[in-house]
């Protein structure tokens, strides 16, 4: 599987750490935060079978984390964007 | 159903094999039943047949969208073990393993349960004293562990590495005896054929597309064969848990991974036990083809594809080497893939759902196999009873919401690492 690194272009997975589903949204204020808001964030997921926006790490590469949406069916990679600082936020 | 015995076999012989009746009915489906199981492998026909001997309750269908035990259960690399350190696991898998002693008895299908051990090999101080502390647990709940020196692994597994210039040392390993591997597709169809004699009409080709929720009561589920109502709905379908309980509206906490395994070339009996390697991602046993069948970890991302990527393959293959040198220049023949629906925990869910009248039982990561029958048993009590056995009753849906997870490997929220 190749991940279209925006930073440094089409490179193996291999090179790269899964980080997840890219749009949960960790609670604004966790000190007000209600446990369902927990419970939403850090156990259910979405869990598609088909398009999934997802975190990578380029750990072997340019260390930066990007978005990716991969169909979890075929596991082919519609696109990928830098996050810069924009992980956690739902958008 | 028809017996099979030495007598039947002899009886049969006389007419040259031609007159075997079929292992099953296919009938086609009923508009309703008391209850429907969804996915026809391993655990869903156990639930099937333990519905029917223990509750009797025998109007019951189980739904497969393809072919019986054509998923995970076909997929799987067939070990049977109870080798728990969290005492919820130990005494669930503990009582599936105790199904499994008498397993192709009560089915009157040969599963070829194998008791040959699984062994973990030990190369660390601390992984030592863990295996220990894993063991002694064991033995506290009445299942059986042993710890074994480097000269009785030696003895026991002589084709390890134990050569002066091993990578990883082995100094000892720990010991399931009673454990070890089964015939995967014969607990299929060991249980599919028994479910049938009590009158489980068992359905292939019949995949659910829905689920008929009214008023917060499951009522019966959409098929490409039309629609079936059911009081009851038992939801067994291994990686698509997530998606066959979003049809009743359902966010769980599970995410569908990929597991691959693969099988050498085949050779003549070479390893007695089914084997672990404590120092890396990989295990094996020999199949009785005299193939050697093995696997490592999940490829770490998502994934519904049934297949996976090389990397991982080549990771397995070189731990493969590593602790058994005089493999490495057999060739791998096949290689697949399964979907592991993993849960935030790593453990499974075995229970009522928010949803009246449906059950799930799913999130087995990857260690469904071992419990076909335990988790057939405690499934099945959960939807006669409308309620979960003592067993299965930690394995409920409400532990994320409450903290109550029970983390064997303690990595917290995060199914790619259980």
């Amino acid at each position: 599987m190749l991940i279209p690194c925006p930073h440094c272009g089409q490179r193996p997975h291999s090179e790269f750490t899964y980080g997840g589903d890219a749009t949960l949204r960790r609670p604004s204020d966790p000190a007000l935060a209600a446990d369902e808001e927990w419970l939403d964030y850090l156990y259910l997921r979405d869990n598609p079978r088909g398009l999934h926006r997802e975190f990578w790490h380029h750990t072997l590469g340019c260390e930066r984390w990007i978005e990716v949406r991969r169909d979890t069916l075929t596991h082919r990679i519609e696109g990928a964007s830098a996050t810069g600082a924009r992980r956690g936020t739902r958008t | 159903m028809q017996r099979y015995s030495i007598f039947s076999l002899l009886r049969n012989a006389v007419s040259y094999h031609r007159n075997w009746p079929e292992a099953w009915r296919s009938p086609d489906p009923k508009p309703s039943y008391q209850v429907v199981i969804i996915g026809g492998g391993g655990h869903g026909l156990a639930t099937a047949y333990y519905l029917a001997k223990e509750h009797g309750i025998t109007d019951v269908a189980v739904l497969e969208k393809g072919w019986l035990g054509g998923g995970n259960t076909g997929r799987n690399t067939t070990n049977v073990r109870s080798n728990y350190i969290l005492e919820k696991n130990q005494r669930f898998y503990e009582f599936s393993l105790k199904l499994w002693e008498g397993l192709s008895r009560d089915l009157n299908f040969n599963v070829m349960f194998s008791q040959r051990g699984v062994l973990i090999t030990a190369h660390f101080d601390p992984q030592t004293q863990a295996l220990l502390r894993r063991g002694n647990g064991m033995r506290v709940i009445g299942s059986d562990a042993v710890f074994l020196t480097r000269e009785e692994v030696q003895r026991k597994v002589p084709v390890l590495d134990f050569s002066p210039t091993a990578r990883f040392p082995i100094t000892g390993a720990f010991l399931q005896p009673r454990a070890g591997v089964a015939r995967h597709d014969a607990v299929a169809w060991g249980f599919a054929r028994a479910a049938d004699a009590r009158g489980v009409d068992i359905i292939q080709n019949c995949e659910v597309t829905g689920i008929r929720v009214e008023r917060g009561r499951a009522v019966g589920v959409e098929t490409t064969r039309g629609f079936i109502a059911a009081k009851k709905i038992g939801i067994a379908v291994a990686g698509h848990t997530s998606h066959v309980a979003g049809m009743a509206g359902l966010r769980l906490p599970i995410e569908s991974h990929l597991l691959q395994a693969m099988v050498t070339e085949p050779i003549k009996p070479f390893l007695q036990v089914s084997l672990s390697f404590g120092a890396g991602h990989f295990y094996t046993s020999q199949t009785d083809k005299g193939e050697l069948v093995m696997g490592g970890d999940l490829d770490g991302y998502n994934s519904y594809a049934q297949r996976g990527n090389l990397p991982m393959i080549e990771h397995v293959a070189a731990a493969a080497v590593t602790v058994m040198p005089s493999i490495a220049r057999l060739r791998i023949m096949r290689h697949w893939a399964g979907i592991m629906d993993m849960t935030m925990d790593g453990t499974p869910i075995i229970a009522k759902t928010p949803v009246d009248g449906l059950y799930i039982d799913g999130g087995w990561c990857y260690g469904g196999f071992k419990a076909t029958p335990g988790s057939g048993w405690v499934f099945a009590y959960t939807i006669a009873r409308d309620r979960p056995h003592e067993l299965n009753e930690p394995f409920g849906l409400e532990r994320f919401a409450r903290g109550y997870t029970i983390d064997e490997r303690g990595v917290g929220p995060y199914p790619a690492l259980h």
